[in-house]
């Protein structure tokens, strides 16, 4: 009872004596950190509002300009649809699938290049890293800008931009499944003697495999989206009509092509689902 | 003798079901079609990278000396950005929560992800179309098309994360009988605030990247003076244009990931 007595005195949190320590969640410098980006995000829209040239005419004209596209774009013309649209939403979707599988095909080596335990050279790893980051970072219409160049108008430049631009999303999400495989299994087979084709077959290929197919999916879903807006620049598919009708203003042309563009992602969207349900 | 069943001399093991094997047939013809369609021969190949060639040439040693009109561009992508990040974020937070259907009735959730779904099933630059015939030429319909896109993409996210919180916490806020608001600022806000950072600063990069293609279509940025330019021939200053956009996207990332490390604690 009397060495309870001796003890001295607890600090109770919140209670600011001289010299007595205030429990705080964060140092000094994480504070400043945190300030500082709320500050940065302020001012960047702060600025951004107060010097963007908008030109307010437009804005009060607005509401009669959409009136205007709606009546245009009523009633759709549906009657096009196998005329003008059908073909071009087959390319789009042709797009789609082989720039996925070449975009897939070329993204896997980079990405086990680029994954640290399955590459275990630095070199090699910064090597892929930096094609993951290039390509990701150049945009897809200026990929589809670039092919067009080199291979004329149509659907070969659309697949193969959209190809390189994946190469960038599937091989880094594939090389970072790849960091997250358990060493068990891959240790095992190094100790059996097994050859780097073999390590990569039973041991990562096992261990990445629904991950790699997620991946797939995934990108195969924006890759529809994408395929879509390509023949603006004259890389084929639904954009390519799109851009027709627009530079034509047949509006109710391009209200057919919207609502088949809306159609075709929903339906991609719901295959992505039902199929990730069987295979995952 | 006992009258087993004959045992077969091998069964290959993890056999896939008839149908797996039948929709995988159907996949492979369906490519091998797709990329008949594509009409890519050894000619059209060689020709390619003869062009190719040409391009890569023409397009050293970029060309910077328009540089008043290349940062000018990229000054408006980047405000443009700013604007659509800011204003999709905001808007999302109220539709993130109503089409969490953990917290919210089915009444209210279906509409609020119609209008998500709506939102994210078009890609920016067809948006940015629509727009540039609604409000004109200019920065406002590249703002708006961005904001579209990042209520499609934000407000997804955002549903998706309130919807795997944990309810104990949820209940227990509820028990000291909280009003509604409460719950949301006590219960929801703390688990998904981290997650919601990390979307927004993903966002702001997405829309970095994309404010330098609206303009494309005539809705600002940096993407109007590049497709010029490529229409032009003048393939020096695109390459410039490619380069400093490639730089800015860089410099966004790195901000990004910084973004995230410093408020992960």
């Amino acid at each position: 009872m009397s060495a309870a007595n001796s003890l001295p005195p607890m600090p109770s949190p919140g209670l600011q004596g001289d010299g007595a320590k205030v429990w705080q969640r964060f140092t000094l410098a994480e504070r400043l950190a945190r300030f500082s980006i709320y500050f940065a995000i302020v001012f960047a829209v702060a600025w951004s509002v107060h010097s963007v040239e908008v030109i307010s005419e437009f804005i009060w004209d607005a509401h009669v300009q959409i009136a205007d596209m709606g009546q245009r774009m009523w009633p759709i013309a549906w009657g096009f649809y196998p005329k003008g649209v059908h073909e071009a939403l087959i390319e789009t979707l042709n797009i789609a699938a082989v720039s996925t599988l070449l975009g897939v095909l070329m993204a896997v080596p980079v990405g086990f290049l680029a994954a640290r335990n399955a590459t275990p050279n630095r070199f090699l790893n910064y090597c892929a890293k930096f094609i993951l980051v290039s390509t990701r970072s150049v945009n897809t219409l200026l990929w589809a800008l670039f092919f067009v160049a080199v291979f004329g108008p149509g659907a070969l430049a659309g697949t193969l931009a959209i190809a390189f631009h994946s190469i960038g999303f599937i091989g880094k999400l594939f090389s970072e499944a790849v960091e997250d495989t358990h060493k068990g299994s891959i240790e095992a087979l190094t100790a059996a003697g097994a050859s780097k084709l073999a390590l990569i077959q039973y041991g990562y290929w096992p261990q990445v495999k629904p991950t790699f197919w997620a991946i797939a999916l995934f990108r195969w879903d924006i890759n529809v989206r994408e395929s879509a807006v390509l023949g603006l620049v004259g890389a084929g598919g639904l954009g390519m009509a799109l851009d027709t009708a627009i530079n034509l203003f047949q509006w109710d042309r391009v209200a057919l092509i919207l609502v088949t563009i809306f159609a075709v992602v929903i339906i991609a969207e719901i295959v992505v689902t039902e199929v990730r349900k069987r295979i995952i | 003798m006992s009258t087993t069943a004959p045992v077969p001399a091998y069964i290959k093991p993890f056999q896939a079901s008839p149908l797996a094997r039948a929709g995988w047939v159907v996949l492979i013809v369906y490519l091998a079609w797709a990329m008949s369609s594509l009409d890519f021969n050894y000619a059209r190949f060689v020709t390619g990278l003869d062009n190719g060639a040409k391009f890569i040439h023409r397009m050293f040693p970029p060309n910077f000396e328009r540089w008043d009109l290349l940062v000018k561009g990229l000054t408006e992508s980047l405000q443009m950005a700013f604007i659509a990040s800011f204003l999709g974020v905001i808007i999302s937070l109220p539709l993130g929560l109503l089409a969490a259907r953990n917290l919210m009735p089915v009444v209210v959730t279906w509409p609020v992800r119609l209008i998500v779904i709506a939102c994210r099933s078009f890609h920016p630059v067809i948006v940015a179309i629509v727009c540039v015939k609604a409000v004109g030429f200019g920065a406002l319909a590249g703002i708006i098309a961005l904001t579209v896109a990042s209520i499609g993409f934000v407000g997804k996210l955002f549903a998706e994360a309130i919807e795997e919180i944990s309810m104990k916490q949820i209940e227990a806020v509820r028990a000291t009988g909280a009003s509604f608001m409460n719950v949301v600022v006590f219960g929801v806000v703390p688990q998904v605030m981290f997650r919601f950072i990390g979307f927004s600063a993903y966002e702001t990069d997405a829309n970095l990247r994309n404010s330098t293609m609206v303009g494309i279509v005539g809705a600002g940025g940096i993407g109007g003076t590049l497709f010029a330019a490529f229409q032009r021939f003048d393939y020096d200053y695109v390459f410039a244009i490619v380069l400093s956009i490639i730089g800015l996207i860089m410099v966004g990332e790195v901000l990004q990931l910084w973004v995230k490390k410093v408020f992960k604690q």
